[in-house]
């Protein structure tokens, strides 16, 4: 089922959504990327019919839905925290929204069994909500969404409340159903990285307009203006003058230093490089990598696995990782004189 | 709580004890006294005809009073604890009215709107429904002053209920009522539950409004009021001794049910 949002606008409290867009193709599993207050859960909740819109259309499967209530839309939607009902267990739960369609009891029974064993949930039906593990209650949620066969799936943050290997196994658990269901859903999440994962195209949001539709390699690692650069992670950022681009290679000014870039582009810009993009070494080599800046390390800071290095190169400060085993076999420190090294395509040009 | 507050031994906290100690002191004893001096006499209390039948009245009207206030009190709680409208503020200040002015105040407004030469009452009349001097009369005396019990604590109770719960349950096909009913309302029964104990206990006990409005058939406050008026005080301490047991076990019960910790549903 196809999902169109027309020129959506609504107002609501201290949020509001401006002109809204989006095209999601049929089966497609669309994640919308945003900082909170961005207008994420409203966009979501306005496909969702909990709110009216103030102005646009929406659009499920061809028929405008605008006007009809959350009932009528055929959706199956997962709050942020779940909101599992507590008053009744995992079983019941998953068989509300089957009563509610007035399924024959024999139906709903068996509709219930046949769900709890797809989400491996089926020694948890008699539990009550708050004696399940977050990603139990998450597993639950679902279930109760996927149950009624709904045409889209609206996610609202689902992995947020999550712990960090409870977030892995869960994207899992998403892919797969995505996968053997082929269900439309509409995923809100913050995290790049799990958008980065489960989305097939994504969009980012910013203050209640759509600033970015596109794959993840298109959105990560060409983002169109500095804000969805930084957002995605691009931490060097630089103002810059295109001096000279010859045969599409630029020569981009930052401040006295040159960086060579793939752009077409010519006048002001802005540049971004990806601290894993950056290759750290102490000493100059061949290489086909255009860009060779020599610096020195002014602050480092150990993330387990990777090392964040801040290094000045000429008064212009990057940021790099660098595996924490080079860090300690290269014996850096504060202080080290480093050759940072990039290749023209790793700088994005803005 | 800490448990050992008392052994802290902090001025503050020794001053608290004894000024709080007095306090309870003012609240119980009456109370205490009253039931202690009056054990002899509440068999008497309990075979008086009339004291049976006040009870009785009391009882049935307050029951009658909550189930007014449950219907038409429980919705208007729903609206106030979901929506935002014009005027709400005015409105949601208005409900504790009835507990502010003058009871007495209350039963002279109800009769100047109800009394049988109105044009409220005069109408109702044509269908069979009088209020002066009458059990309907004690009902909407007792609704009016004990209403705000019912609305406060059921708005406490679904303001309780995450409203997302609510857009699920529509997510998953139902219609506005039966999520309502599925999902809202049982989950703020308790909360509801204790309004109507709250509001048939304070029923029970309400005595200025009733009087003026409808002083026959005669409550238990009323049967005190004039047994202590034309016989005494002798005369009306077991009736009072009954009333305070009586009310005392009411009290026991609302505490058992609302023991739980009322915890939000989010």
């Amino acid at each position: 089922m196809s999902v169109q949002v027309e020129s959506l606008s609504k107002k609501w409290e201290n949020f509001s959504i401006r002109n809204v867009n989006l095209k999601i193709g049929d089966g497609e599993y669309f994640v919308i990327l945003g900082s909170t207050g961005a207008g994420k859960t409203l966009l979501l909740e306005l496909i969702a019919g909990f709110h009216k819109p103030d102005s646009g259309r929406i659009i499920i499967d061809d028929t405008d839905v605008t006007v009809l209530p959350p009932e009528k839309r055929g959706i199956g939607f997962v709050p942020q925290e779940y909101v599992l009902f507590p008053h009744m267990t995992v079983a019941e739960n998953v068989e509300f929204g089957l009563k509610m369609q007035n399924f024959a009891k024999a139906e709903r029974e068996k509709i219930v069994k046949e769900t709890l064993e797809f989400m491996n949930l089926s020694s948890l039906r008699n539990r009550l909500p708050m004696t399940l593990s977050g990603g139990e209650q998450q597993k639950t949620a679902l279930a109760r969404a996927l149950v009624i066969k709904p045409k889209i799936l609206l996610l609202d943050e689902p992995l947020s409340a999550l712990d960090i290997n409870t977030q892995k196994r869960m994207r899992n658990e998403l892919k797969r159903i995505h996968k053997e269901l082929k269900i439309t859903t509409i995923h809100v999440t913050h995290n790049q990285v799990e958008a980065f994962i489960l989305a097939d195209r994504l969009a980012v949001m910013k203050n209640g307009t759509i600033v970015q539709v596109g794959t993840p390699e298109e959105v990560f690692h060409k983002p169109k203006d500095d804000f969805i650069a930084r957002f995605v992670g691009f931490e060097n950022l630089f103002e810059g003058k295109i001096v000279e681009n010859r045969n599409g290679i630029a020569r981009i000014d930052i401040g006295g230093i040159i960086i060579e870039a793939v752009t077409e582009k010519t006048g002001e810009c802005i540049i971004g490089v990806r601290p894993d993009d950056i290759i750290i070494s102490k000493s100059l080599f061949k290489s086909s990598m255009r860009n060779m800046l020599k610096g020195k390390i002014t602050e480092f800071v150990d993330m387990g696995s990777l090392v964040s290095l801040t290094v000045n190169v000429d008064n212009t400060v990057f940021t790099a990782l660098i595996t924490r085993r080079s860090f300690l076999e290269m014996t850096l420190t504060k202080g080290s004189e480093v050759f940072l090294l990039f290749k023209a395509s790793a700088v994005h040009v803005i | 709580m800490s448990e050992g507050w008392l052994k802290e031994k902090s001025p503050f906290i020794i001053a608290s004890a004894f000024l709080g100690f007095l306090m309870l002191i003012f609240l119980l004893l009456p109370i205490i006294n009253t039931v202690a001096i009056s054990t002899d006499k509440l068999g008497s209390a309990i075979m008086s005809f009339e004291t049976r039948e006040a009870i009785f009245t009391s009882f049935y009207a307050a029951f009658l009073a909550t189930l007014f206030t449950f219907i038409f009190g429980v919705p208007l709680a729903y609206i106030l604890a979901r929506y935002k409208f014009p005027g709400k503020n005015i409105i949601d200040a208005s409900i504790d009215l009835p507990i502010l002015i003058p009871h007495d105040a209350a039963g002279i407004a109800l009769l100047l709107l109800f009394g049988s030469n109105t044009l409220i009452g005069s109408g109702f009349s044509k269908i069979g429904i009088s209020f002066f001097r009458t059990l309907f009369g004690i009902v909407l005396a007792m609704a009016f002053v004990s209403s705000p019990f019912m609305i406060r604590s059921a708005e406490e109770a679904f303001k309780s209920v995450n409203p997302a719960m609510e857009k699920v349950a529509r997510s998953l096909g139902a219609s506005k009522f039966k999520a309502f009913r599925h999902v809202t309302f049982p989950l703020a029964f308790r909360g509801i539950l204790t309004g109507c104990l709250l509001t048939w206990a304070r029923s029970i006990s309400e005595f200025g409004a009733v009087i003026i409005l409808a002083n026959v058939p005669i409550t238990a406050p009323v049967q005190l009021y004039y047994v202590f008026t034309e016989q005494g005080l002798s005369a009306a301490v077991a009736i009072t001794a009954l009333l305070i047991i009586m009310t005392v076990a009411i009290f026991i019960v609302i505490k058992l049910i609302t023991a739980k910790p009322f915890k939000p549903v989010y």
